[in-house]
């Protein structure tokens, strides 16, 4: 029986929120500024493990590719706030383009002089990309392993691209926030962290919501349908291509929101956000929390991401060894994730294993026949 | 006509690395249908054999024989790409056929422990280690009949991982002592220095061409070769084409799925790891080298068509000769007076990032006209 199923005493539910939108408001507080802003990040990359677990746990497309998403999200905030601070500098035009001697802003930065255009470009943007990208992709019904490879090579193609253009957006060195104003603040400052903090922790909650109503109801049916038999999907009527599309590109959404928000915690915005390992560590996030539970995936996030600074801390060479060690563990061991594995069997499997907690006879019949048969 | 030359050889070039690189892919990708993302780390065991062999070669004893090391370190990285390949197949692999999905997760962790396990453990030991691999997957079979169907077999298989285990760190400490270099582990980069007969240049046709390429082509040429007669001519080849084809009836007629697997993927990686001696050629060894050719690899396998070792080979060279004709923008010199917008867009797309992003555009919108490849499989399956 599924979590979900259970029916929480009305109390308990109500109280665990108050908790937890207490501990929100009381962290900043608690907690010093550099572990603080460190779970703002961990929070916000939540987000994007959200849109994984949505297209890879719901509907079983594994998108080696998120990273394109995730730093459009983040490149769109950061030309915003690149150009908005940049009055000081010569020709109005942010700082690095003198360094390529660049007079004239390219074009397509110009929209991004609008807070309003960029509020809206953080997520559609990616969203659209995305669903361009899926659409080509699902049109030709190519699947299973040859998704993930193609995701993998435009993840290249994005990063190739990003890398190698100083002159259109700085290349390889990326985009600085944290020196940038906005509203008149400084973002890198305390009191503006704090705040991120906050937008991010409600952001979290809020893509929760979304992310579950998303999967519920016939919507959320036909994306299991996909992700467990696509042909029966096909044949029954359905056109897979469509819904394949619309979550890719509400995942590329989800991803360019994670996107900004990491990139205005972090203070830089860079082609590293497209690398090959950062998209697969994404995967990780949610196969460890558990694929198809869409808290697993939030969970997944922040503990193996605190896990990662805390181990990469004391010893900086192992954590590769056990970011490698997950991989294998929760594929080989753990399928289900941790979530999906407490929400299971798991618990009660492990106590009749060691006795404390009666076998539950599938098949009590038969179970009598054959110590019958036994005693013969 | 010069300049079309010039390009044809450098793109054969490109090519030919790609799809040494690639030939191991295609086997295992093609054949079992297994995604091993740790292929790009097998390549890079096959070039630090390349660097180890080289010092080994330096030793007084094996000095007079110094020249042909780069020789002897082909089918030494075979070998050692091939037992890791094994030991992969053995634990972790076989767990997961019939879910590509997962295997795919799982060989990228594999990849991640060996690119950490050679920056943290020093070569003389991840040698001494090898051999104890080799010694351990493979003297049990080498025992009598008699002996492999008693009872006791077990208890001789824990004896020869002893003894497997003893001869690796006694062979490891010995690297150890005698060659300073490999008794401490580093995350720096290594160079392998050819030959003196690979050093400089050769003129084919009028145009120059250095050697170590033309050493890479003549590995690949030769591992294409190889492969093919292997499959076409020898009676494991046939097994493993009919398990490709249909892997239940194999089964049914009596071949040894289990064995063809393994034999498979032990290929698969020994390729990859005459690809790492290829690899080692070209630039200085690194954890990482695996990881720049491990997409286009995989891009060579999807564009050629699985399962389909031509498709492999026009791919690979067709990908090199467009990589070669777009990033050093000889379009322009072939037609010097295109307008001015085309020669822009040219222009702007002729360093070497800008190429791959042109080729995977490229491959991308192939792939929308023939989903499957140059040489799709045919079958009457829905999923197909």
């Amino acid at each position: 029986m599924s979590l979900s199923k259970i029916k929480f005493d009305k109390k308990i539910v109500l109280s665990f929120w108050i908790i937890l939108i207490a501990l929100i408001i009381a962290a900043p507080t608690l907690l010093p500024v550099f572990r603080l802003n460190l779970l703002g990040r961990y929070l916000s990359l939540s987000i994007v493990a959200l849109g994984v677990d949505l297209i890879w746990g719901y509907t079983g497309l594994l998108s080696l590719g998120q990273g394109i998403f995730f730093a459009l999200g983040g490149y769109c905030a950061a030309m915003y706030l690149q150009i908005t601070s940049s009055s000081e500098f010569p020709n109005n035009i942010p700082e690095f383009f003198a360094l390529y001697g660049v007079e004239k802003l390219p074009f397509f930065w110009e929209p991004f002089r609008s807070p309003f255009f960029t509020f809206f470009a953080i997520w559609i943007i990616p969203a659209l990309v995305a669903g361009l990208i899926g659409f080509l992709v699902f049109r030709n019904r190519i699947k299973g392993v040859y998704f993930s490879i193609l995701t993998q090579a435009s993840l290249l193609v994005f990063f190739n691209f990003f890398n190698g253009q100083q002159k259109l957006i700085n290349g390889t060195n990326g985009l600085k926030t944290d020196v940038t104003q906005l509203f008149g603040q400084m973002v890198g400052s305390e009191s503006m962290q704090r705040i991120f903090f906050w937008i991010t922790a409600i952001l979290v909650i809020a893509a929760w919501f979304f992310a579950k109503w998303v999967v519920k109801g016939r919507f959320g049916n036909i994306l299991i349908g996909i992700r467990d038999d696509e042909p029966r999907v096909r044949f029954t009527g359905y056109n897979p291509v469509i819904f394949k599309t619309i979550i890719f590109s509400i995942a590329g959404g989800l991803a360019g929101i994670s996107g900004a928000l990491y990139t205005v915690q972090s203070g830089i915005v860079s082609p590293q956000f497209m690398t090959v390992p950062f998209s697969i560590e994404m995967v990780i996030w949610v196969a460890v929390g558990g694929r198809g539970t869409l808290l697993g995936a939030i969970l997944g996030a922040v503990f193996i991401n605190y896990a990662k600074s805390l181990v990469s801390e004391a010893l900086p060479a192992s954590w590769m060894f056990i970011q490698g060690g997950l991989f294998i563990l929760v594929v080989t061991a753990l399928p289900e994730g941790v979530l999906g594995w407490i929400q299971g069997d798991g618990p009660r499997n492990l106590l009749q294993r060691y006795g404390l907690k009666r076998k539950i006879e599938t098949y009590p019949s038969l179970e009598v026949n054959n110590k019958e048969g036994n005693n013969e | 006509m010069e300049l079309l030359l010039d390009s044809l050889f450098n793109g054969v070039a490109i090519g030919s690395v790609l799809l040494v690189a690639a030939l191991g892919l295609a086997i295992v990708f093609g054949l079992m249908g297994v995604i091993n993302l740790a292929h790009g780390e097998l390549m890079m065991l096959g070039a630090y054999t390349t660097y180890v062999t080289q010092l080994i070669f330096k030793l007084p004893i094996l000095k007079p024989f110094y020249n042909s090391y780069i020789i002897v370190s082909i089918f030494l990285a075979f070998i050692v790409s091939g037992v890791v390949g094994i030991l992969l197949e053995k634990t972790i692999i076989r767990k997961l056929y019939g879910s590509p999905l997962e295997t795919l997760l799982a060989t990228w962790g594999v990849s991640l422990i060996l690119q950490q396990f050679v920056r943290s453990v020093p070569l003389a030991y991840g040698t001494g280690l090898i051999i104890s691999l080799l010694i351990g997957l493979f003297l049990p079979t080498t025992f009598p009949t008699k002996i492999k169907e008693s009872i006791n077999f077990k208890y001789f298989k824990f004896s020869s991982w002893i003894f497997a285990a003893l001869t690796g760190v006694l062979t490891g400490s010995l690297i150890s002592s005698s060659i300073g270099k490999l008794s401490r582990a580093s995350a720096r980069n290594v160079d392998v220095t050819a030959p003196s007969w690979m050093r400089g240049q050769v003129e084919i046709i009028g145009t120059t061409f250095p050697k170590t390429r033309l050493m890479i082509i003549v590995i690949t040429l030769i591992s294409v070769i190889a492969i093919t007669l292997f499959l076409k001519q020898s009676a494991w080849g046939m097994r493993i084409r009919a398990v490709t084809q249909n892997r239940q009836m194999s089964d049914c007629l009596g071949i040894s799925t289990e064995k063809v697997d393994i034999i498979t993927f032990g290929i698969g990686s020994g390729l990859a790891g005459v690809a790492g001696v290829a690899v080692s050629l070209l630039g200085s060894v690194g954890p990482n080298v695996g990881g720049n050719y491990i997409v286009g690899c995989f891009m060579v396998v999807v564009l050629g068509g699985v399962g389909n070792l031509l498709g492999t080979v026009l791919a690979s060279f067709g990908i090199g000769i467009m990589t070669d004709l777009i990033g050093a923008g000889r379009f322009l010199s072939i037609w010097p007076n295109m307008p001015l917008p085309l020669s822009n867009t040219i222009n702007f797309f002729a360093t070497t990032s800008m190429a791959r992003v042109m080729i995977f555009a490229l491959i991308v919108l192939f792939l929308q006209f023939k989903p499957t490849g140059l040489f799709p499989q045919k079958g009457r399956m829905v999923e197909n």
